[in-house]
Parts: structure tokens; sequence; C-alpha cells
């Protein structure tokens, strides 16, 4: 419960760092290449972490960032919120909460996860070379039964990735073309909201890719994909896909509207829906 | 069957990158056409300086420019980067830049006020983007080395 508590603290905090530094705007980069807020907490598409920090500071600017992401597929309710801090375009901190819940009366499970992300080398736009970023997210499940009853080894577990990302101003088409690698290493079940490692398999790398071009200044279009682990003999767990347009109104707000075809998810097939999500950076 | 979907999709990404080399419809010196020659392009850095004008944060780094000389260099400058028959006569990137301190917000505010001036001069997305491609290369120039 207490962990719960620290989330929304730190959304609080954030909110109220943006209350104050509200007359010093970022000016960051060029629009709707910082990308959105992943569900995880952290910066970059919908499901995949970008080399990018959120929000568009750069080396001299400091930015948080709020989001919040509802999703509706065939059997569940998935929704996550949370807030980051990037610090002079090198040093990303998330603090976010992901919510499960069958749409039949069944409990949610939540989990927290607090992340980190460290730029280690270039500029998506501007350098010559891939921007590359290094992460790391630990998260724990708060509520267990399921975790516990499908014989997950862990209640909670961590998450470390690369990512290499590269916009391109002139590319498919004239137009500004990003394409992003991740690879992760991780024993997370279904983010980790079944819990972590399982009969099947334990930690292991994991291949995830995001393509997206940006129609014009303000409407980006684009694809995901992430690669799940099938850690537990008793539910099966299918790779993510999704594509997705993004609306960029301004550098300070961001809104995702998605399809996701989530394969089984926890004993339930074929989970397919809607994702909405809204991101506020200042 | 996993394999097989991969594999589609790495066939998807992998196709979508190398279109982004071949599809490009026009050979590829014909910016300075889009751009509307050299009267367009003049036109165009018109624009421009009259957004600096109004632009708060790029404002303060050209109060003390010579804005007639600056409008032919940046027209010169241009037209060369476009692919145009023209020199370019000014100093160097650099050297215009020196002691200037413009940091990263610094030119990220002039690119978007470029931005601003290319949508005014009614240029289309892919026109705005393949000059924008040939001015981030000057980035390293214009900004001071901390």
């Amino acid at each position: 419960m207490r962990i719960r508590h620290t989330v929304i603290l730190f959304f609080l905090g954030s909110l109220l760092s943006y209350i104050f530094a509200a007359p010093c705007y970022s000016n960051g980069k060029l629009l709707a290449t910082a990308g959105t807020s992943t569900i995880e907490g952290s910066g970059g598409g919908g499901m995949v972490p970008w080399a990018m920090l959120s929000g568009y500071g750069t080396k001299d600017e400091t930015v948080s960032s709020l989001y919040s992401t509802h999703i509706n597929l065939s059997d569940f309710t998935m929704w996550s919120y949370g807030a980051a801090v990037s610090y002079h375009d090198r040093v990303e901190l998330s603090a976010s909460q992901q919510t499960i819940q069958g749409k039949e009366n069944a409990d949610p499970i939540s989990m927290n996860t607090f992340g980190t992300k460290v730029r280690l080398y270039g500029d998506a736009v501007y350098s010559q070379w891939p921007q590359v970023s290094i992460g790391i997210q630990y998260k724990n499940v708060l509520d267990t039964d399921a975790a516990n009853s499908l014989e997950a080894k862990k209640n909670s577990g961590t998450d470390v990735y690369f990512s290499a990302t590269k916009i391109w101003l002139d590319g498919l088409l004239h137009r500004n073309t990003l394409f992003n690698i991740t690879l992760r290493n991780s024993d997370a079940n279904q983010l980790g909201l079944l819990g972590f490692g399982g009969d099947n398999h334990h930690r292991r790398w994991l291949w995830e890719s995001s393509a997206a071009v940006l129609i014009n200044r303000h409407w980006a279009v684009g694809a995901e994909y992430r690669m799940k682990p099938s850690n537990l003999s008793a539910v099966k767990e299918d790779d993510w896909k999704g594509t997705f347009i993004a609306y960029f109104p301004s550098k300070q707000l961001s809104i995702t509207f998605s399809y996701l075809q989530l394969g089984d998810v926890a004993g339930q097939r074929d989970q397919k829906g809607p994702y909405l999500s809204l991101q506020g950076a200042f | 069957m996993k394999t097989c979907r991969l594999l589609s999709f790495s066939l998807f990404l992998t196709s979508m990158m190398l279109m982004s080399g071949c599809l490009s419809p026009q050979p590829k010196d014909d910016l300075f056409k889009q751009l509307g020659s050299l009267a367009g392009i003049e036109r165009f850095v018109d624009i421009f300086i009259r957004e600096i004008g109004e632009s708060k944060e790029v404002r303060p780094y050209f109060e003390d420019t010579n804005l007639d000389r600056f409008r032919e260099k940046q027209i010169e400058h241009i037209c060369l980067l476009s692919g145009g028959p023209c020199t370019y006569t000014g100093d160097s990137i650099v050297e215009s830049h020196k002691g200037m301190g413009v940091n990263e917000a610094d030119f990220n505010a002039l690119v978007d006020t470029a931005i601003r001036a290319m949508n005014k001069a009614g240029y289309s997305v892919a026109t705005r983007n393949r000059l924008l491609a040939r001015i981030a290369p000057l980035r390293g120039e214009v900004m001071e080395v901390k």
C-alpha cells in the first residue's frame, strides 16, 4: 500500500514542479520528435521505450511529463498513469502504475514501475548514428494472487533495455521518419502483472521495434512490435503488436490513438482493442 | 508461426527503410526549383527575417546584425544548399556564429522560426523537410561548443 502512495506522491510532485516552473516551458527539439510515454512510464512510443528521454528538454533544460493511458481489450480493461522527469537530456526518472481488470467483475491487478533511462550517445535527429540509451525498470506487483496461483517465481523484477533510435528529417516520401530498436532483458509476465519468471523460461533477451512517419508537423502514424516471453505454461503469452496515429498540437501535449493486438492474455484468447493515451510535458 | 510473423514484420520494416532511399520521385537536386528558384528563395528569406523579428528567443541574436548583408548571404547560402547556381561569398558558418553562445534550445528556436517561415512561404511538407535535412548538418558549426 505504501508504494501505491509513492507513485501518487511522485505524480503530485511533478504536477507541483510544473506549476512552479510553468513560465519556463521547454523549447526543446522539433515538434513530435520526442515521442510520448509508454505504458510502463518511460519515454517512447506506446509500448516500446525509445532512446529519447520524455519531453523536449535540451542539455540545458529539465522537463517533467505526466501521462494517462487507457486500453479497452476484448475481455480486459487496462490502464496506466505516471510521471517522468528528464534532466538535461541525460537522465530520465519515471514512476508509474499499471492495472488490468477482467470485464467480468474480477479483482483488478496493479503493479508499480520505477524507471531510469540514461542517454549514452547521440541525438536522434542530428547525429549521424542513432541515439542510444540504456534503461532499467524495477517493477513490483501489488495484487499477487494471480501471480502466485499461476506459479510465477517472483512478485517483483527488473528489466534492463538498450534502445537505438534514429529520425531522418528527409525520410520516407520526404517525411520525417523514425525507426527504433530495443533489446530488453526481462522475466516479466504480461509486463509483470502476472509476476516474474515461471516454469517454462526465466530471464531472456527480447526484441522490440517501432517505425513511424510524421505526415506533417502535427500528425504521426506508425507501428510497433514487442516480443513477449511465455514463461508460464498455464497461460500462454503472445507478442504484442499495435498501429498508431498520434497528434501533437504543441510541445506540451500529445494524444495517441492506437489499435492493439495482444494475442492471448491471462488465459483469454485473441485480445485486441483501442488504446488512448494523453501526455503533457512541461 | 511466431517466427513467421516476426519475419514478416522485419521485412515490412526493412522495406520501409529501403523505400525511404529510393522512392523519391524527383531527381536529387530539383530542390532549388521546388523553392521557387532565386525569386522564391528571396521571398522566403524576406519572410524568414520578418519571423526572426517576431521571435522573442531568436531576435536578440540579430540586434547587431546588418540585415541587408544577412539577407544577401542567406539567399546565396540557401541557393547553394538547394543545388542552385550560386556561390556563397559570406564568412564561414563557424566564423559568423563565433561568440554568440548559441545553445541547443536557441538553435531549435531558430529551426522552428525557419519552419514557420517555410509554412508562410507556402512550401509543401516534402520541400520543407528536404531543406531542413540540408540545414541540419550545420548545427554543429552554429552551436557554441562547451
